[in-house]
């Protein structure tokens, strides 16, 4: 059967340095993206293309910067996750061919795993809802409900 | 190649003008194909969680379907529904662990066996049908029309389902066989506001500007898209981003199977310009594309 190569997540070191809850939120992170935010060199060019990024309160550089520190909690504060459409533009784009929407869709979801709700369907007002076609309420749903 | 139709939830109700052109152009063009008769939804997005399975049954599910009626191909219309379809089908070819879990999980239907290939409509004009075979069934040129292409992200991207790898421009070699003149845009492949229209409206609406901005600074007489989300961004929700201010000028959105109807001489009633607004009806009355009577 012919494919794509099996994507065999690389085990992440997290320094010794970083107390214990953070480590355990990062491997977590580490764990549902697949990605290790590591072999990040900084160079910023997914806050360069990334179209949401006016919205997040600090770039998605910055997000993963601090998730070098294992500062996950200041990520979710940031509401990266939550504005990030997963275009995959920064993706495409990365230098280090890191898959960055897959971390902060793992950012995302410990948040909805925690039962946390990034959106409120009753305030979506009735005149968008029924003018909306099912993918984007399906998607929507989908990515910021839990 | 045997080739089923996967149709997805949007193009049965709200994305009618997308689809029924496109099915019917398929005859015009020789094309054999076999509607799926059993589906489900796809999902709409691809989850990108190493742990969460679940959410590939849907679309690994509707390839199951495609096997089961000896088909080697799965094409779809949909932007969203090609981009979801397409990379759980290469999750789990490239993961045995994870397809051998999810078929266990499915333990009512057949085993995927991973021989299914999923490709985009515009794929298999390109590809299967051929630019210049496709100009030759055009009745009705679409001279002079100049349309501003968009992709949005779900057919590009991220690259190992992207169906212009290379950047020929799949969309642009569309329109010139039917005669149009596709424009540059700086926004081409830009996201449009996805499905963020609904979750945080005023980002949404500053994507779709950026995109009618775009459009509107190379001079382009209307918006060419493949995707219902980006439809109703672009297109139903196109008087608010305007009324927004700015320099933004109405664009009128179409999809390029509505052109591709248009072109081969199809009836109206595939093609569907009631769903249009009505600045799309009238570009194509004016430039006389279509009867007045007819829209």
């Amino acid at each position: 059967m012919e494919g794509e190569p099996a994507t065999t997540p690389t085990p992440v070191e997290i320094p010794g340095n970083i107390d214990p809850v953070r480590r355990a939120a990062l491997a977590k992170v580490a764990e549902l993206s697949g990605e290790n935010v590591y072999e990040c060199m900084q160079c910023g060019t997914c806050s360069a293309v990334c179209p949401m990024v006016d919205s997040m309160n600090f770039t998605t550089r910055q997000g993963i910067h601090y998730l070098q520190f294992g500062m996950v909690e200041k990520v979710i504060d940031a509401r990266i996750g939550e504005y990030c459409a997963s275009c995959h533009t920064c993706q495409v784009r990365c230098p280090r061919g890191i898959e960055v929407p897959k971390i902060f869709e793992a950012v995302r979801l410990l948040s909805l795993r925690m039962n946390e709700d990034l959106i409120t369907l009753s305030e979506i007002p009735k005149e968008t809802l029924e003018g909306a076609p099912q993918i984007a309420m399906v998607s929507a749903f989908r990515k910021l409900t839990a | 190649m045997r080739i089923a139709y996967y149709p997805g939830c949007t193009m049965k109700t709200r994305a009618a003008s997308l689809e029924l052109a496109a099915v019917e152009a398929l005859n015009v063009l020789g094309v054999e194909f076999t509607e799926l008769e059993r589906w489900n939804c796809c999902g709409a997005v691809f989850s990108l969680a190493e742990d969460d399975l679940i959410h590939h049954v849907a679309p690994v599910r509707n390839l199951v379907r495609a096997q089961q009626e000896g088909c080697d191909t799965v094409v779809t219309i949909c932007s969203q529904c090609y981009n979801t379809l397409a990379r759980a089908n290469l999750l789990v070819r490239g993961d045995q662990e994870k397809l051998e879990t999810i078929n266990r999980f499915m333990d009512e239907e057949p085993d995927y066996e991973g021989g299914i290939e999923v490709i985009h409509y515009l794929t298999l004009l390109r590809d299967h049908v051929g630019w210049d075979a496709l100009k030759a069934k055009v009745v009705r040129p679409l001279d002079g029309l100049k349309v501003a292409p968009f992709y949005g992200c779900t057919l590009l991207r991220p690259d190992e389902v992207s169906i212009d790898p290379l950047h020929e421009g799949v969309l642009e070699q569309f329109l010139l066989a039917l005669g149009a003149e596709p424009v540059a845009h700086s926004a081409a492949t830009e996201c449009c506001g996805s499905y963020q229209m609904l979750a945080h409206p005023e980002e949404g609406m500053q994507r779709a500007a950026k995109v009618i901005g775009s459009a509107n600074h190379a001079g382009a007489e209307a918006l060419v898209l493949s995707c219902p989300l980006c439809e109703y961004n672009l297109g139903t929700r196109q008087s608010d981003v305007v009324a927004m201010g700015g320099e933004l000028k109405p664009v009128p959105t179409l999809y390029f199977t509505q052109l591709l109807g248009i072109a081969l001489g199809l009836e109206p009633d595939l093609y569907r310009l009631d769903l249009a607004g009505p600045e799309a009806r009238d570009l194509l009355v004016e430039k006389n594309f279509v009867a007045a009577a007819t829209v």
